[in-house]
Formats: structure tokens, C-alpha cells, sequence
């Protein structure tokens, strides 16, 4: 003991646990309203998406189809052959061989052939569309409206994203429109910002997490990366466009290794658009890949050093492995953040319209996100049911990326 | 089995069979940054023999085994003076490599920090890294049963190391050590985090194998000290908290009749 006794001073409280409890119970209140409010943002979206992408659409035929029944045989039930020989006698000599030229016959599939027909010759035009919600809750009236106003048409309930919505190219026809060429152009673009930017930023945050002493010129690196990550997507835009685009043309080009023809071609390629989504989440898959290198216990590496392994034999046997979880779970989420990217692909020159297919890293592309900014910005209705088909199809993508980032987790989840 | 042994062996650093003192500090100062953690240390560890370090909380007793096998120098801002001497050699000259010391002075930490791999891989991988050609079941085998661990886990060597108990995972982190043949074994509190049961078995095992190995224990635990080393170091703080060494002596002449007053007011439980 120290000293002489103390004097124990006057002590006294006021049990107050019904007001505390009160207090406690206001707080869970208001964050519960916090979630409420996030759940019903949540479900508006979904509803709106959801709710634009199918529902009850009105077709007015131009040509009959009734007219172009070959041998008793309706169009719908025809065989590849029969659908040429209906498209080569209602179709001029010229544009027939030009269908030809553009992509042989012989390599287009009864399906392509059918929609061409469609396309062409019936020329089915949307004149009126419903949303979901008024599709089944106003059948009816929408039924009795269409007999009166259009007797002549095709009622249908269309779900607008279907196996033929993926599998037909863009179109100016809503009717067969697709999103093939987006779907083909932001896998290829994000493969390429895979390849760049996953071997690069994993070296990096090893490099820096593990080797990288504390010095003032390591810090300033630091801290550089740590803000790069938090700036706008636009200005990685920008710095494609310069670098990639412009002063790397006969790299991004293609020209350089003669894969294309030099005086038609240009730097706006699938190959810049993948460096420049690569840069863009660089910053990301670094930090990312630094926490997961953190995250191993230090009493592995020690582990190892006293063992009298080197340096490079403790990381590559032992902290590499177990940060690969989080390194890969990083990657994805950074991945899942490219493939919604949508502004530095419009700086950096995105084709917004394209028909064809993207055949490799020098093609012309676009991607899903500019398809649908595209599809929203047109006047009709039915390209707006188009985005919100694509819409659904974009964030399928991401959860899907989403799930295997979880499922890694799960998988390779270690406790030490 | 020794044959396959000898092959790891890498010789850089000269053995002279006929020297008693394996490791020797000369005016050893350690630093962490400004801050002075161990003074002027000179001690001379015998061949063969446990060494044990004790002394109060914070006197530096860990860093000053760390300096044995140059791990301090993981620990940013370290920084030592004086010479730590290993068969005569200096460990901190400039050509001397730090991976290399690690491999003849090996070491076991506080905490049981198996590999998350298999038991076998536990042992293997320190010997895989140093370029061992020979029979690997083999070494696997006899570093177990030197850790004393075989009978227990020879039907589980696939298992992960960390599905051991404690006790079990400390003597694996030992058999690991072994596996790659040092001759010196520094150890860090090693018990202090088992059970009374696995920290016997534990001091059973240093007890074995100090007849193969020179073994440098630090210990919070004064019975430990007395009932396992030869030798008992004894640190304490001086008025700047920088640890120094008070007295250096057989365990039992230490124990029963110390020469310092405060070794007696420390090992009777005056202080600390």
C-alpha cells in the first residue's frame, strides 16, 4: 500500500437502465429505417429494370407472311433452302448477292437466314408495347384495345431478353436487335485488362508490401497508388486516349505487326479500350492484393526466414499462397468495377453502333455498358425495353463474377 | 541415416570440433532505433548444453536471442554493435549471410506457427529450400522421432499441421527446426503458451536434445530455467530500460547460492 488510506469519496448513481434501454432501442429504430430505405432503392431499381423488360408488344407486318408460305409450309416451320429461295424471289438480284457478299450463305445458319427473311421481307414493325406490370394487370383492356386499333396486327407477350436477344448482333430494328457484339466486345476488353493489369498489380503490391523498404520515396509511391484509385474513371479516359489511341496507334492499331490495313485502321481497338480499363483498376488490384499480402500472419514469414529460407522462398511457399484468396477476390471486384465502365470508353472512342462481331484485339468493339447508354439515348420505346433486356444481362455478368469471387473465399479460406 | 545428413551440411562457415564456447557475444549493444534494448552483453554459450535466458519483462531477453540468428534484423530500425561469434566468426561481418546463419542456428518461437500445410510438408519444406537430395520419408521419420512426435502422428502425416494440439504443434515447429540440421536451437518461450502437461513434454524433449545440439532457451518461468539449462543467464533493466546482464552461471549455483543481490531478490520472487 502506499501511503496513508485514502478517503473514499461519496459515490452515487443514478439507475437509469429504462432510459438507456430506451436510448438503445431509438438507434436500432433508425437503423433500421437506414436499411429500409437501401432494400426499397434496391427493389425500385430492379422493379423498373424488370418491369421494362418484357410485357405485351404489337407487330403490324409490312409484307404478309401468310404470302411467303412455301409447299403449304409457313415460314416459321421452313428449312434453311426454302427460306433462300423465298428471300432470293422477293429479294432484287443486287441486294440478294450483296447479302452474299457480306457473309456467304453457305456460313449463315437456318436461323441468321430466318431472321434475314423477317428482317427484309416481312419487316415486322413494333407499333405499340406495354410494360410488364401493365401487361398483366391490364390484359383485357390492352387486348380489346389492340382488336379495335390494329386488327390486323400480332399481339404478343414479348420477354425481351431471350436466347435470340444474346445470340442476334445490334440492330437498328429493335425487333431483332441483340447484344452479341456487346456481350463479345466487353469479354474480349476485359480479358485484355486481365492480362494487364492482374500480373502487373500482383507483382507490384509484392514488390511493395514485402521487399519495398519504409523510405520517403516508397511512402510518396504509397500514397500515390492509394489515390489513384479514387480517381474518376473519365480521366483514365483521357489518358488512354493519349497514350493508347494516339501515341501507341501502330501499337494498339494493329499495323505495327501487319495484322490490319493500315490506311483504314486506327487506334480506338479493343486493345486500347482493355489497357485503359487495366490502368483503371491497377490501383485497385495493388491495394487489394496488398491487404491480402498483409493479412499473412507475420509468424509464417519468421517461420521461414528461421528456417534459413530466403526471401523469395518464404513469399513464393508460403505468404503467396495464402493471400491467393484474397489477391483473387480483389482482382474480381476490381474486374466487376471494368466491366461496368462506361466513360472512358466513350472518350477513348467505343463505337456505339457496330454489327459485326469483334474478332480480336484490333477490332472495333463495343461494350455492353456503351450498348445500353446507347439504347436509352434512341427515341423509341422498344430500345429502352432493349437496355433494360441488356441491363439484365450486364448485371448477370457481375453477379456471376461476384459468386466466384464468394465461392474462392469460401474455398481457400485458411485459418493459421 | 547420418549420411544423409551430412549431404546438407553446407561448410561456409568453419567448425572447429575441439571448441567448448559455440557462440560468443563481445560487447553486444542491440538498438531499435534510438532506443538501446540490450547493453554491452558479453556471454559465452557452451557446445552441448541449455543455456537459459531469464530476467523480468521487456529486459530485452527475446531481442538478445533473436541477435543470435540475425532474425532482430527483420524488425525495422534494428541496429547492433559489438560481435556475436559463432565457432569464432563474426555473424554481423559484411560477407556473412544472414539465410545461411538461420540454417546453422535455428530457432523456435513463442507461439506453435506450423506451416497450413501437411505434417510432412511442415518437414520437408525446410530441407527441400536448403537442396536436400537424399531420402526425404527418411528425414521426415527421424526429425519426428527426435521431436518425439512419430508414434503420434505417423498415421496422419497428410494431415494439416494445424489440426494438432498445442503441444503437438510446438514439437512440430521443433522437428522442423531439426529437419535442417542446425547445431544450435534458440527458442523463445517456447512453452509458454501450452498447458502443464505439453510444456513437460517439451522440457523432456530440450533435456534429450541437448546431447546432439547447443540449446539457448528464454524463459519467464523460473522452475522451467532450473529444471531444463546447465546455464543460467540473468537480465535485468537499468535506469534507461535497456537490459543488461547481471550474472552468468551454472543453473545450480545460480539458484542456490547467487552472488548478485538482485539475482536473489529476482529468483526468490522479491521483483519481476
Amino acid at each position: 500500500m502506499n501511503g496513508p488510506s485514502i478517503q473514499k469519496p461519496e459515490i452515487e448513481f443514478t439507475d437509469n437502465i429504462r432510459d438507456r434501454n430506451r436510448y438503445g432501442r431509438l438507434w436500432v429504430y433508425i437503423f433500421r429505417f437506414s436499411t429500409i430505405i437501401g432494400i426499397i432503392a434496391l427493389a425500385t431499381l430492379l422493379f423498373n429494370i424488370i418491369n421494362q423488360s418484357s410485357g405485351y408488344v404489337v407487330y403490324e407486318a409490312k409484307g404478309d407472311p401468310a404470302a411467303l408460305t412455301l409447299d403449304g409450309v409457313p415460314i416459321e416451320e421452313q428449312t434453311k433452302d426454302q427460306l433462300m429461295r423465298v428471300l432470293s424471289s422477293h429479294l432484287s438480284k443486287g441486294a440478294y448477292s450483296k447479302l452474299d457478299r457480306t457473309k456467304p450463305f453457305a456460313e449463315r445458319s437456318r436461323n441468321d437466314v430466318y431472321d434475314l427473311v423477317v428482317e427484309r421481307i416481312v419487316k415486322y414493325e413494333v407499333v405499340d408495347s406495354w410494360l410488364l406490370w401493365d401487361s398483366l394487370t391490364r390484359k383485357d383492356e390492352i387486348t380489346a384495345a389492340v382488336e379495335e386499333e390494329y386488327p390486323e396486327a400480332l399481339l404478343r407477350f414479348d420477354v425481351w431478353i431471350n436466347s435470340d436477344f444474346l445470340r442476334r448482333p445490334q440492330s437498328s430494328n429493335p425487333v431483332i436487335a441483340g447484344v452479341r457484339t456487346a456481350v463479345l466486345g466487353s469479354l474480349w476488353t476485359i480479358g485484355i485488362t486481365i492480362l494487364f493489369a492482374f500480373p502487373l498489380g500482383v507483382m507490384a503490391a509484392i514488390y511493395l508490401t514485402e521487399y519495398a523498404g519504409d523510405s520517403w520515396a516508397n511512402r510518396i509511391i504509397q500514397t500515390n497508388i492509394n489515390n489513384l484509385a479514387g480517381v474518376p474513371s473519365i480521366i483514365y479516359g483521357i489518358l488512354g486516349l493519349a497514350i493508347f489511341v494516339r501515341a501507341l496507334e501502330p501499337l494498339t492499331s494493329g499495323t505495327l505487326f501487319g495484322v490490319t490495313d493500315p490506311t483504314s485502321a486506327n487506334g480506338r481497338t479493343i486493345l486500347s479500350a482493355g489497357l485503359t480499363l487495366g490502368l483503371l483498376v491497377l490501383p485497385l488490384i495493388i491495394i487489394n492484393a496488398q491487404e491480402a499480402i498483409r493479412a499473412v500472419p507475420n509468424s509464417l514469414r519468421h517461420a521461414g526466414y528461421g528456417l534459413g529460407a530466403t526471401k523469395w522462398q518464404t513469399v513464393w511457399s508460403h505468404v503467396l499462397p495464402n493471400a491467393i484468396p484474397g489477391i483473387l477476390t480483389g482482382t474480381i471486384l476490381a474486374i466487376s468495377r471494368a466491366i461496368g465502365e462506361t466513360a472512358p470508353l466513350v472518350v477513348i472512342g467505343a463505337s456505339t453502333v457496330i454489327y459485326f462481331d469483334p474478332e480480336g484485339p484490333f477490332s472495333k468493339f463495343t461494350t455492353l455498358p456503351i450498348q445500353i447508354y446507347q439504347w436509352t439515348s434512341r427515341p423509341q420505346d422498344e430500345f429502352r425495353f432493349l437496355a433494360a433486356a441488356a441491363i439484365l444481362v450486364l448485371l448477370a455478368l457481375l453477379l456471376t463474377l461476384n459468386a466466384v469471387a464468394v465461392l474462392l473465399r469460401n474455398r481457400y479460406s485458411r485459418r493459421y | 541415416m547420418t549420411h544423409t545428413i551430412e549431404k546438407i551440411k553446407t561448410q561456409r562457415i568453419k567448425v572447429s570440433e575441439k571448441l567448448v564456447y559455440v557462440l560468443e557475444t563481445k560487447k553486444l549493444n542491440i538498438y531499435y532505433d534510438d532506443f538501446r534494448a540490450i547493453s554491452e552483453v558479453n556471454m559465452k554459450i557452451e557446445r552441448n548444453k541449455v543455456t537459459a535466458i531469464i530476467g523480468p519483462s521487456g529486459c530485452g531477453k527475446s531481442t538478445l536471442l533473436r541477435s543470435f540468428n540475425r532474425m532482430n534484423e527483420l524488425v525495422q530500425g534494428s541496429r547492433i554493435s559489438g560481435e556475436v561469434l559463432f565457432h569464432g566468426q563474426n555473424l554481423y561481418a559484411p560477407d556473412v549471410d544472414p539465410v545461411e546463419v538461420r540454417h546453422r542456428i535455428g530457432m523456435v518461437f513463442q507461439k506453435p506457427n506450423p506451416f497450413p500445410k501437411s505434417i510432412y510438408e511442415n518437414i520437408a519444406w525446410g530441407a527441400r529450400v536448403h537442396g536436400f537430395k537424399g531420402n526425404m520419408d527418411e528425414l521426415v521419420e527421424y526429425s519426428l522421432r527426435q521431436a518425439a512426435l512419430w508414434e503420434e502422428v505417423k498415421d496422419i502425416l497428410d494431415h494439416s499441421g494445424l489440426a494438432l494440439s498445442g503441444g503437438q504443434q510446438q514439437r512440430l515447429c521443433i522437428a522442423r527446426a531439426l529437419a535442417v540440421q542446425p547445431e544450435v536451437i534458440l527458442m523463445d518461450e517456447p512453452a509458454s503458451a501450452l498447458d502443464p502437461i505439453s510444456t513437460l513434454h517439451i522440457e523432456d524433449l530440450i533435456r534429450e536434445l541437448s546431447n546432439h545440439y547447443t540449446i539457448l532457451i528464454v524463459t519467464h518461468n523460473m522452475q522451467q530455467a532450473a529444471r531444463v539449462s546447465d546455464f543460467t543467464a540473468f537480465f535485468n533493466m537499468n535506469g534507461d530500460r535497456s537490459g543488461y546482464l547481471v550474472e552468468y552461471d551454472n543453473t545450480n549455483q545460480l539458484f542456490t547460492m547467487p552472488k548478485n543481490k538482485l539475482t536473489e531478490d529476482y529468483i526468490t520472487g522479491r521483483f519481476g
